[in-house]
């Protein structure tokens, strides 16, 4: 009986080591599994930043895909050809299928978006009138519609009801080159009414129309300034060679963006590489109201995108930026048309982040042509694909916006928290630093602050904490600097009497 | 030091009258940076120089630059560790020093200079010493500063740099036995000099590593082709 018992519960013992195996061993199996699909899926080399230095530091994805939408995914009758452009308002979604002559209007859906109107044609007084290739649209507050009509040569706007308001042609004034076409390519409009239009070939800066459609002038061209060595330069060049030199031309503009203040965020592409380097191209511009450029610049690098190019993958040259969208915290984002990134840049210009890539595969793009942003989500038009690919925050993307939106708002000691979670997803992540060295600062934790700020290379921050903690280093110890002091002074003293002294009793 | 050269090392070391001469000599830098026409007339003429105070004060030189990447205050001076190399720093010192001294001696010793390699050497090394002085204490300094004040740090480091330039010109003038203007010349002279020499120099180790990229070719082809 005994002896029965114990060879079962051997048996069973090795029935359950045999169980505990398998149960080990499909563990092992799911372990090696799961790493790989705890990230979102991209490569590892998808999302960076860029160190103190100019190195690439690969960080986690600050987005996620979520849906791409394309012509089938959204049941279109007719297949979305070349689209040119984006534009969000509150929960509608508008493209502009310039191939189509007409602009899909979408409604968002919980986390997707659904095909709600086709605008391809409207009424003027009764008769109906279609566009040719729309370049662009922009809804203002109340509803009105503002349409680039580039193959017409007009820019339209429109009532909700799809009523023309008012036509914009090209302006009979004499500061307008009546020689060039009148090619409106994109289009923003102020609280106000007034219009800003970004017209092709005309480098002269954004034309501005009031309400009632009055031509008022051009704003945001930039003086062009000639440097002492682009005087030599241009004495010393061949006239073949002055044609060439495209940096003396005024910028064109490729892309604005009107942010929730009234501030028109502008992108061009037309300027040299050398001017970039030394701050002098400013792709990306914020206009004020007279049309000077006020951004804001204090990151270790200007918003330029890359700032190390090279020549890998067949691409070359400087990240070419082909629009803009400002989130409601002040925190931009580019698109580089050349290599298919986003570059994320906070109020001060100092990038957040950087993902993205040129492929076929979803987060990839062939030609990212317009951007926008829905609350926190980013959508990405690709007009070669004919698709929009929608992203959304992951957690540690929500983390940085809230530390920033935090420190906006006054509130340093939850920024830093928020910042040392940041740091614990992302190590190299500098600005994540300076953000707990700030609130340190503002706490009075001079020592910790200095340590903050020195690992982050900030030597102005460094310095204000520096200067603060030396302050109570000379107040604690100043007992010891007299101390020294004096000992210095009655040293050499003491030591010249002791001398003398000693030479006296030789001397005798 | 002439009275020590074929003396070996080891007994030169021990020897008393070999560190009493070595001090002296060093200590004559000090003399020199502060009266640089006597001074650089005496220290190769009068022998109050040596050739081991000179190599101590090109050490010291080093090891000053090592220590100012290490310990002076990230407010002055930022040191990307990643991309550092001993090695190099030591190096983008001493190959300067040295082509200088051969480009100098190459130009001047066809135009009536009266120094020797050895005197060119020495005279350059002894003016560097206010480069010694001054850097030491500014590491110390860049650490009790702030950026506000970074003035001070600018301003001693560029008076060091100064102190010990001029300091070279008139050890030139002085070795050489040459007017200002013509020390000038050729000091401007040996400084287009020393381009040719990287250039020649770049030139040659260009065609070496082509020559023996072409023999490492060479010998692959081969051994592709027997195996």
């Amino acid at each position: 009986m005994r002896c029965m018992k114990t060879a079962r519960t051997n048996r069973r013992g090795r029935g359950t080591r045999a169980a505990l195996a398998a149960l080990l061993f499909a563990v092992l199996m799911i372990l090696t599994v799961l790493p790989a699909r705890a990230q979102v899926g991209y490569q590892n080399q998808y999302s960076y930043t860029y160190d103190y230095w100019g190195d690439v530091r690969y960080a986690p994805d600050a987005y996620r895909v979520r849906s791409v939408m394309n012509s089938s995914s959204l049941g279109l009758d007719i297949s979305m050809a070349a689209p040119g452009s984006l534009f969000v308002k509150g929960d509608r979604l508008y493209i502009a299928d310039s191939g189509n002559n007409r602009i899909l209007q979408l409604k968002r859906d919980g986390d997707s978006y659904i095909p709600e109107r086709t605008i391809d044609s409207f009424t003027d007084g009764g008769t109906a009138d279609t566009f040719k290739s729309p370049g662009d649209i922009f809804v203002t507050d109340e509803g009105d519609m503002f349409i680039c009509d580039t193959g017409n040569e007009r820019v339209l706007k429109l009532d909700s009801g799809l009523n023309l308001l008012l036509t914009i042609r090209k302006p009979l004034d004499e500061t307008f080159d009546q020689r060039v076409s009148f090619l409106p390519t994109r289009v923003v409009a102020d609280v106000t009414g007034r219009a800003f239009v970004l017209i092709r070939n005309v480098n002269k800066g954004l034309a501005k129309f009031e309400r009632d459609g009055r031509f008022t002038g051009f704003i945001g061209a930039m003086p062009v300034s000639y440097s002492i060595t682009d005087q030599i330069w241009r004495v010393l060049s061949t006239r073949a060679q002055r044609e060439q030199q495209a940096s003396f031309v005024p910028t064109e503009f490729d892309n604005v963006y009107i942010d929730a203040k009234g501030f028109i965020y502008s992108v061009t592409t037309t300027f040299s590489e050398y001017d970039l380097m030394w701050d002098k191209a400013r792709p990306i511009r914020k206009l004020n109201a007279v049309g000077s450029d006020i951004l804001v610049k204090n990151g270790e690098f200007p918003p330029i995108g890359d700032i190390d190019w090279g020549t890998a993958g067949g691409y070359s040259g400087p990240s070419k930026f082909s629009d803009i969208t400002v989130l409601h915290n002040e925190v931009y984002v580019a698109l580089d048309k050349v290599r298919g990134r986003l570059f994320g840049y906070d109020d001060q210009g100092r990038n957040l982040w950087i993902f993205g890539g040129s492929g076929n595969m979803s987060a990839y793009f062939r030609n990212a042509a317009s951007i926008e942003h829905s609350g926190y989500d980013l959508l990405v038009l690709d007009s070669l694909e004919a698709s929009v690919t929608v992203f959304e925050p992951t957690e540690y993307g929500r983390m940085i916006y809230l530390a920033t939106e935090q420190y906006q708002r006054g509130e340093y000691a939850l920024s830093a928290d928020s910042w040392q979670r940041v740091l614990r997803l992302n190590g190299n992540f500098e600005l994540a630093y300076i953000g707990i060295g700030r609130a340190l600062l503002r706490e009075g934790n001079y020592e910790q602050a200095m340590r903050y700020f020195k690992l982050a290379n900030d030597e102005v921050n460094y310095s204000k904490a520096f200067q603060e903690q030396r302050k109570i280093w000379v107040e604690e110890n100043i007992g010891w600097i007299f101390a020294v002091f004096a000992a210095a002074l009655a040293l050499p003293l003491a030591l010249g009497r002791l001398k003398r002294v000693r030479e006296e009793l030789r001397d005798i | 030091m002439n009275g020590y050269a074929g003396i070996p090392l080891i007994r030169r070391l021990t020897s008393r009258t070999w560190w009493q001469r070595f001090l002296q000599t060093l200590r004559y830098a000090l003399h020199v940076i502060v009266h640089p026409f006597d001074g650089f007339w005496d220290l190769t003429r009068e022998h109050r120089g040596s050739m081991a105070a000179a190599n101590c004060i090109v050490f010291l030189a080093l090891i000053i630059r090592i220590l100012s990447l290490q310990y002076t205050s990230f407010l002055f001076m930022r040191v990307n560790w990643s991309r550092i190399n001993v090695f190099t720093e030591f190096l983008t010192v001493l190959l300067p020093l040295l082509i200088w001294c051969v480009a100098n001696w190459s130009l001047t010793t066809l135009f009536e200079g009266k120094g020797r390699m050895r005197d060119i050497y020495m005279g350059t090394a002894y003016a560097i010493t206010p480069y010694v002085l001054i850097q030491l204490p500014l590491i110390f300094l860049s650490n009790v500063i702030t950026v506000e004040e970074g003035a001070f740090h600018m301003v001693l480091s560029g008076v060091s740099l100064l102190w010990s330039g001029s300091l070279i010109v008139f050890a030139m003038m002085m070795i050489h036995d040459y007017t200002l203007g013509k020390t000038l010349a050729f000091i401007l002279m040996s400084l287009f000099g020393m381009l040719v020499i990287i250039f020649v120099m770049l030139l040659f180790f260009s065609l070496i590593s082509d020559g023996i990229a072409y023999i490492v070719s060479l010998y692959k082809e081969i051994s592709f082709r027997l195996y």
